[in-house]
């Protein structure tokens, strides 16, 4: 196998296993919410296994993203890293890639900055995550050389479904109430008429 | 600095109503002009007043505090959410100008340009910007009514509500002296405070001294209310004794089952206690009291102590802003609990549970409100233990009354 | 002797400061942090500083900071 075709096997790769960690710090992320305790981590285990999850996700799509970069098939330039759609090789599928990787940085910055910037806007960018997830998603299948294959398709349709299983709970009924039966906190109403 | 001599200071104790009107023309034919040159720092620490809001803060401390951060803004709060209160809608009725004294002296001293004057009543506000018209200060006042609520006239919450944004405390740690109304160093008084500070700087700290006692130095204003025949707005000098307020309001301490002092978070000082309490901190700390903000409420001996405070406990348990967990829900439980033994029900393990959600909210919120919701209870249970076993046996003293 | 705050505006009960901290910190019934000790009092001994400032570092709604000197009231 020569290096160009390395780097082609290398790029997918990374790319498929970057959505997979991605897809289990979306279910840890929703259950880091939940301040449940699960596969027999604590909560705090649970947090901790979400932010380790997330980084290993930003590790490979930075590897992902750099050896397509030298990888002469992609054709991709330093610009698409940054501006969606501008691409030579497909463009709105890889330009959803591009997207992606602009959420990424923008979620994980602000995770890392959040004492800085208060738990208001740490929520609404963390928030983009819900965003984040499935352009990346269908980057793959669209853009995924192995879109077409069994295997490929196996493991989306299981990223999917674990994530929709998470949502699914995250917007349930019983999820507010962390398992505690309490009165929950209420959003207090605006006041002042001058 | 100039003491105002044209004018004799008020020789006794009624200070804050020597004024024949609420007009500004009777406000300074009584007391004068505004004096110029005042030290006002100096001046209130010499005369050690303290906060008239209810913590009972002292007030050169927070004013030197706001004057040394400089570009300031003040606030005069006559919230005043206790529904046992009415001082401060009866001050502002009665005597504004002396109050906007106080507010002008206050932006002055910390180099403020503009001050607020905030009230839940639409008709005090109405009131008070007519009033604020009549005069020509250099300080702007802003005349606000914020929403009627227990909560309103905390600190923070009060300034949060100038901001423009929900009108529930903020958490402790940010200081409202450090940032506060459109992020700026807040001072925040009782208007009751500014009218005294109005006087004081007319008339000088040893004149202010001259009343009350040297720990509590000055007079305060007393909402006598409950089983009185004359209830009201009265002003005393700190060190009064009890009895002598409630006989003021048409009172008869031996009909009197017990006082409520403080308010809704303050405690109850018994019958047979009534007659050597005085309205100082050190005659009421053995009662878990403290003079607050002047809250005088009469038992009369044909209710029962242990329904009224199930009452004002379900209240306050009603009133939480529903920021802080641990509030949210231990008041309400608290306040069931003690209710379930008014009404009747032999159980002695809700004394437990009542106790038990006392621990769990002391110290556990943003404010102030459900330690004092906890002192009000586990004074009721201290106060009428008698009543609770005459309850948890199935009778009450109320029934037998009458 | 530093002493950990809680922001109860904040604050929702997660409970990860309880898994970090369980020399200073249990859940009441409701979920939300409460100090194990008698007097309420949530100090922080020099031998559980790195565990505490990993609580505050965690907690999902940054409700917690590490406070210098002691307390006015709690």
């Amino acid at each position: 196998m020569n290096l160009t075709n390395a780097l082609w096997y290398l790029g997918r790769g990374t790319g498929l296993v970057a959505l997979v960690m991605f897809t289990l710090t979306m279910v840890l992320g929703i259950t880091t919410r939940s301040g449940r305790q699960a596969l027999g981590l604590s909560r705090f285990g649970v947090a901790d296994l979400h932010k380790t999850a997330s980084l290993a996700g930003v590790g490979l799509v930075a590897t992902h993203v750099v050896t397509l970069l030298f990888d002469p098939y992609a054709q991709l330039k330093l610009v698409d890293l940054v501006f969606p759609f501008l691409a030579a090789y497909r463009p709105f599928w890889l330009g959803l890639g591009t997207l992606a990787v602009d959420l990424v940085v923008l979620v994980v910055a602000s995770s890392l900055l959040r004492h800085q910037i208060g738990p208001k806007v740490f929520k609404g960018l963390h928030w983009l995550a819900y965003a984040l997830w499935p352009v990346a998603l269908l980057h793959a299948l669209g853009t995924g050389t192995d879109a077409g294959t069994v295997w490929f398709r196996a493991v989306a349709l299981g990223c999917l479904l674990a994530v929709g299983a998470a949502v699914g709970w995250r917007t349930s009924q019983s999820f507010a109430e962390r398992g505690f039966p309490r009165i929950p906190r209420r959003r207090p109403e605006k006041a002042v008429t001058r | 600095m100039t003491i105002a001599t044209t004018l004799a200071a008020p020789p006794d104790t009624r200070r804050l109503f020597a004024a024949p009107g609420p007009s500004l023309e009777e406000h300074l034919r009584t007391y004068g002009d505004l004096p110029a040159d005042v030290d006002l720092p100096d001046l209130v620490e010499r005369a050690g007043l303290l906060g008239r809001g209810g913590a009972g803060f002292p007030s050169a401390r927070k004013l030197r505090t706001v004057a040394a951060r400089g570009h300031g803004v003040v606030v005069g709060n006559a919230a005043e959410g206790e529904p046992a209160s009415d001082k401060d809608r009866t001050l502002l009725t009665v005597a504004p100008h002396l109050v906007i004294d106080g507010l002008v002296l206050t932006a002055r001293a910390v180099g403020a340009r503009r001050a607020y004057l905030a009230t839940a009543r639409p008709e005090i506000a109405r009131h008070l910007r007519t009033e604020v018209r009549q005069r020509r200060d250099r300080v702007r006042i802003e005349v606000v009514e914020v929403e009627d609520r227990f909560v309103s006239g905390e600190e923070s919450a009060l300034v949060n509500a100038l901001n423009g944004r929900p009108g529930v405390p903020s958490d402790r740690l940010t200081r409202v002296w450090e940032r506060g109304v459109d992020r700026r160093p807040t001072l925040v008084h009782n208007v009751e405070t500014l009218a005294h500070v109005a006087l004081l700087a007319r008339f000088g700290a040893d004149w202010f001294r001259s009343a009350g006692t040297p720990e509590e130095p000055g007079t305060f204003l007393a909402t006598v209310g409950g089983a009185v025949s004359a209830p009201g707005v009265f002003e005393v000098p700190y060190g009064a004794s009890l009895t002598g307020l409630l006989n003021a309001a048409g009172a008869r301490t031996d009909a009197a089952q017990a006082v409520l002092v403080g308010g809704f978070h303050g405690a109850w000082v018994p019958g047979a206690a009534l007659g050597s309490t005085r309205m100082s901190r050190t005659s009421l700390a053995p009662h878990g009291a403290s003079v607050g903000a002047g809250v005088v409420a009469v038992l009369g001996r044909d209710r029962c102590g242990l329904v009224e405070s199930a009452g004002v406990a379900s209240y306050l348990a009603d009133q939480v802003a529903g920021q802080c967990g641990p509030c949210v829900n231990g008041l309400p439980r608290m306040a069931d609990a003690l209710s379930r033994l008014a009404d009747g029900r032999r159980d002695p393990r809700l004394v437990d549970e009542v106790h038990r959600m006392r621990g769990l909210v002391v110290g556990r919120g943003a404010c102030a409100h459900p330690d004092g919701t906890a002192r009000f209870v586990a004074s009721t249970l201290r106060v009428f233990a008698d009543e609770v076993a005459l309850h948890l046996g199935g009778g009450c003293s109320a029934a037998s009354a009458r | 002797m530093p002493r950990l705050h809680v922001d109860w505006t904040r604050c929702d009960g997660h409970g990860l400061c309880a898994d970090l901290l369980p020399e200073v910190l249990t859940r009441d019934e409701w979920g939300y942090p409460v100090s194990r000790r008698s007097d309420g009092t949530l100090d922080i001994d020099r031998s559980l500083r790195e565990h505490a400032e990993r609580a505050v570092d965690m907690c999902p709604l940054l409700a917690l900071t590490l406070v210098r000197s002691s307390p006015v009231g709690r």
